[in-house]
C-alpha cells in the first residue's frame, strides 16, 4: 500500500476541515454602529419574533409580494421568552422582534438591539406623540425601533355566571369565584395586584406599579398568594384561556384582548371591562436585532407595518389601538365603529389612565434606588406558583 | 479502505498481514472493536451529563443574561433553603410515586390475564390493544383528556346524565394522576405480562397441590417471581413521570409545577441555564437512588 497517498489525503482532508471552520468565524462580523441613511436591496428573507397574531397572512403575503422578503415567524408566549430567543444562538437567529415594555428596555441595555433610523419610516411622523420616542424603546435620543400597537390588559368574564358584570379587579381577588378564575402565568403579573393595591391600600405607597420597594412587592405577593387558591389555572397561551371560558372551568380573569376576540367570534357569552382601579397594558416596539441577517427587509417591514392600511388592519385583527393617527378612518371601513370601541381617536387622557409594561430595575425613578429588579419578581412569581 | 482482493489472493497483502498481527493480540482486537462505540458514548451522553453538572455551579449575570464562568454553589443553596422548590421536588416525586403503584395495580391483574389465562389468538388481540395507544401522538393523547376532564367536558356529561353531579377534577393533580396513569401503563404492563409468562406452571401447581391457598400462591410464588418485572416497569413510569413537563403544563391546576416545568422555564423563559441545571441533578440523583434499589431486587434480569 503507498503510504504517502494516504498522508496527503489526511492533510488534504484537514485543509478542507480548517478552511471551513476559518470560515464559519469569520462570516459573523459585520454589525455597523452607524444607523443606514437608506434602505438597500432587501435580502429576501425576514425572520421575526413576534405575539401571535402580529404576523397574519392578511398582512405579510402583501408584504411579501410588495417586497421580495419572505417572513418567517416565532410566536413567543412572554416578555421572557423574548428576550431569550433574541439572545439565543449568539443573537443573530432572529433580524426583529415584536417587544413590549417590559422587554424592550433589557434588550437596549443588554445590547441585544441596535438604533434605527426613524426617518427611514415615513409613517413615523404620524404617530400620536406619546409613542413617537418613548422611554421604553428611545435611549439618550436614539430610537431602538418603532412602536407599533398598544392596548390595556382587561377583566373578561362571562356574563351569564358572572352578574352583574364587574366593575372592579376585586373580583378576582375575592372568593366569590373561588375555583373560576385565571390570570396570566408572568411575573408581570405582580404589577395587576400592585396596580389592586395602590388604589385599595393607599398606606403602602404605592405609586408605579413596576416600581415597588421590597415591602410594597411583599404586599403584592401576599395579595397573590391569597388569590392562588381561587385560581383555577395560570394560562401560558392566550388560546389556552380562551378554552378554559369555552369549556366552562373559569368565569372570570385577566385577559388579552385577542382572547375576547377569540371567544366573541365563538359565539361565546363573554364581555371585557376596564374595572375602575384601571389596568396594565402593553405598548410593543418592532425592534431591530443588534446582529440582524436581513436590515433591508427589516426596515421594509417597518415601512410597511406603521402605514395607516396594516395598522388599521392588525387593530382590528388583534383587537389593539394603533400608534398611527390615520389608521382611525380604515379601521371603521373593516368594521363599523371600531375606531371608538378600540380607542383610536381617544384623547390622551384614556393612553395616561393605563400603567404600560415596562421593565422593573432598583432605580426607582425618584431617586430612591431600593426597587425590587425583574430577577426578584420572577422569584416572587415561582414563590406564588410553586 | 483495503482491498478486498488482498484477503483472497496470494502473496498475502497488508490487510492479511494485520489480520494474523491482530489474531494473535485478542486484548488490542477487542480495544479496536470498543473504542468507536466507547468514543460515542463518552462523548454524547456522559459528557453531556458532565456539563450539565458543571454548568450546575455557574451562575448568571441578571442584567445581561451572560453566564458567568466562577464557581459558585448558590443555586444548589436556594434550592434548598427556598421552600418552593423543596414544594415542587415533593410533589413531583409523590406524583411518579403514586401513577408507579397506580399502574402496578392496574397491571398486574391485566398482564395475568394475558398471559395465562387468555387463549393464543386474544393474547394478539390484547398485545396489540395494549401497544395501540403508543401509535398516536402523546400530545394528542394529553389533549384528549383535557376535553375529557373539563368543567363541560364527557366525563362530566356522562355523570350528569347518570344523575351523579358532577366532578371537579380538570385542571389539578388529580388530573395529573389520572392522565400520567394512563399514558405509561403500556410501559408497566409490557414487563409484568413478560415476568408473569415466565413463570413455570408447574410451580403454581406444586403450591397448589401442597395446600397453598389461591392468596398464598399469589403471595409466596406468583408475586416474587413477577417482582422484577414490576420493578422493571416501575423504572419506566416512575422515571418517564419524574421528566415530564408537558402534562402538567396542559392538565395541571394553579399549583402543579413539576421539576420539569422549571427548569424549562428557567432555560426557555429566564435564560438562567446554570440554576436549571443545578434543579435537573435533583432527578438524576433520584433515579440513580431508584435504579441502585431496583438493581438490588433483579429487576434488570427480566428487562
Amino acid at each position: 500500500m503507498p503510504e504517502g497517498r494516504w498522508k496527503w489525503a489526511t492533510a488534504a482532508v484537514a485543509v478542507v476541515v480548517m478552511a471551513v471552520a476559518a470560515g464559519c468565524g469569520s462570516s459573523s462580523s459585520s454589525s455597523s454602529s452607524k444607523p443606514p441613511t437608506k434602505i438597500g436591496k432587501g435580502e429576501g428573507k425576514l425572520n421575526l419574533v413576534a405575539w401571535e397574531g402580529y404576523t397574519q397572512p392578511e398582512w405579510v403575503k402583501p408584504f411579501e409580494t410588495q417586497t421580495g422578503c419572505k417572513v418567517s415567524s416565532k410566536f413567543a408566549g412572554s416578555s421572557d421568552e423574548m428576550v431569550t430567543l433574541m439572545r439565543q444562538g449568539g443573537g443573530s437567529q432572529y433580524d426583529m422582534v415584536s417587544a413590549s415594555g417590559d422587554a424592550s428596555l433589557r434588550l437596549i441595555r443588554g445590547g441585544d438591539v441596535k438604533p434605527v433610523n426613524v426617518n427611514l419610516v415615513p409613517s413615523w411622523k404620524d404617530f400620536i406623540p406619546q409613542l413617537k420616542s418613548p422611554s421604553h424603546n428611545t435611549v439618550d435620543g436614539k430610537h431602538y425601533g418603532v412602536s407599533v400597537q398598544w392596548g390595556p390588559n382587561v377583566l373578561l368574564y362571562n356574563t351569564q355566571a358572572v352578574t352583574p358584570g364587574p366593575t372592579s379587579w376585586s373580583v378576582i381577588y375575592g372568593p366569590t369565584y373561588k375555583g373560576k378564575v385565571s390570570v396570566p402565568d408572568n411575573p408581570i403579573q405582580i404589577a395587576d395586584a400592585a396596580l389592586y393595591l395602590s388604589k385599595t391600600n393607599p398606606s403602602l405607597g404605592i405609586t408605579d406599579p413596576y416600581e415597588l420597594n421590597q415591602k410594597q412587592l411583599n404586599a403584592a405577593t401576599d395579595l397573590l398568594k391569597k388569590q392562588k387558591p381561587l385560581i383555577k389555572k395560570y394560562w401560558a397561551l392566550s388560546s389556552d384561556e380562551s378554552d378554559l371560558f369555552k369549556n366552562g372551568d373559569v368565569v372570570v380573569g385577566a385577559a388579552w384582548p385577542i382572547a375576547v376576540k377569540t371567544l366573541e367570534a365563538d359565539k361565546q357569552p363573554v364581555k371585557d371591562t376596564i374595572p375602575k382601579e384601571g389596568a396594565t397594558g402593553w405598548a410593543d416596539t418592532w425592534m431591530l436585532s443588534a446582529k440582524a441577517k436581513h436590515p433591508n427587509c427589516a426596515y421594509e417591514w417597518m415601512k410597511y407595518i406603521s402605514t395607516p392600511k396594516v395598522q388599521a388592519q392588525q387593530a382590528v385583527s388583534y383587537g389593539e389601538t394603533p400608534v398611527n393617527q390615520k389608521a382611525c378612518p380604515l379601521m371603521d371601513q373593516i368594521e363599523k365603529g371600531s375606531c371608538a370601541r378600540l380607542h383610536a381617536n381617544a384623547p390622551a387622557s384614556y393612553f395616561n389612565s393605563i400603567k404600560f409594561w415596562k421593565t422593573p430595575i432598583a432605580d426607582c425613578g425618584n431617586g430612591k434606588t431600593d426597587c425590587q429588579d425583574y430577577t426578584v419578581w420572577q422569584k416572587k412569581w415561582q414563590e406564588v406558583k410553586g | 479502505m483495503a482491498p478486498v482482493g488482498a484477503l483472497a489472493g496470494r502473496p498475502p497483502g497488508a490487510a492479511r498481514r494485520a489480520s494474523a498481527w491482530l489474531f494473535r493480540r485478542p486484548g488490542l482486537r477487542a480495544a479496536l472493536t470498543l473504542t468507536p462505540p466507547l468514543g460515542w458514548f463518552v462523548l454524547l451522553y456522559l459528557a453531556a451529563l458532565v456539563a450539565l453538572l458543571v454548568s450546575a455551579f455557574w451562575s448568571v449575570d441578571p442584567f445581561t443574561s451572560e453566564v458567568v464562568h466562577k464557581w459558585t454553589t448558590a443555586n444548589f443553596k436556594s434550592l434548598i433553603e427556598d421552600p418552593t422548590y423543596r414544594r415542587i421536588a415533593f410533589r413531583t416525586i409523590g406524583i411518579a410515586a403514586a401513577v408507579t403503584i397506580t399502574d402496578g395495580i392496574l397491571a398486574f391483574p391485566f398482564a395475568y390475564f394475558a398471559a395465562r389465562v387468555a387463549p393464543r389468538r386474544l393474547q394478539t388481540v390484547l398485545f396489540v390493544l395494549v401497544l395501540l395507544p403508543l401509535w398516536s401522538s402523546y400530545l394528542v393523547r394529553v389533549y384528549a383528556w383535557r376535553l375529557i376532564l373539563a368543567h363541560d367536558g364527557a366525563l362530566n356529561w356522562t355523570l350528569d346524565k347518570l344523575h351523579f353531579g358532577s366532578l371537579n377534577v380538570g385542571y389539578s393533580n388529580w388530573a395529573m394522576w389520572i392522565v400520567f396513569s394512563y399514558i405509561w401503563l403500556p410501559f408497566m404492563i409490557v414487563p409484568v405480562w413478560t415476568a408473569i409468562e415466565r413463570v413455570p406452571d408447574s410451580l403454581l401447581e406444586a403450591s397448589m397441590d401442597l395446600g397453598g391457598s389461591v392468596w398464598r400462591t399469589f403471595r409466596s410464588v406468583l408475586l416474587p417471581l413477577a417482582l422484577p418485572g414490576l420493578i422493571a416497569g416501575s423504572i419506566f413510569t416512575f422515571s418517564l413521570t419524574l421528566g415530564d413537563y408537558i402534562t402538567p403544563t396542559l392538565v395541571g391546576g394553579a399549583s402543579s409545577d413539576f421539576i420539569g416545568n422549571v427548569v424549562y422555564r428557567n432555560v426557555g423563559v429566564a435564560n438562567n441555564v446554570p440554576f436549571a441545571a443545578a434543579f435537573a441533578t435533583l432527578p438524576m440523583i433520584v433515579m440513580g437512588i431508584y435504579l441502585t434499589v431496583a438493581r438490588r431486587l433483579g429487576a434488570f434480569e427480566a428487562l
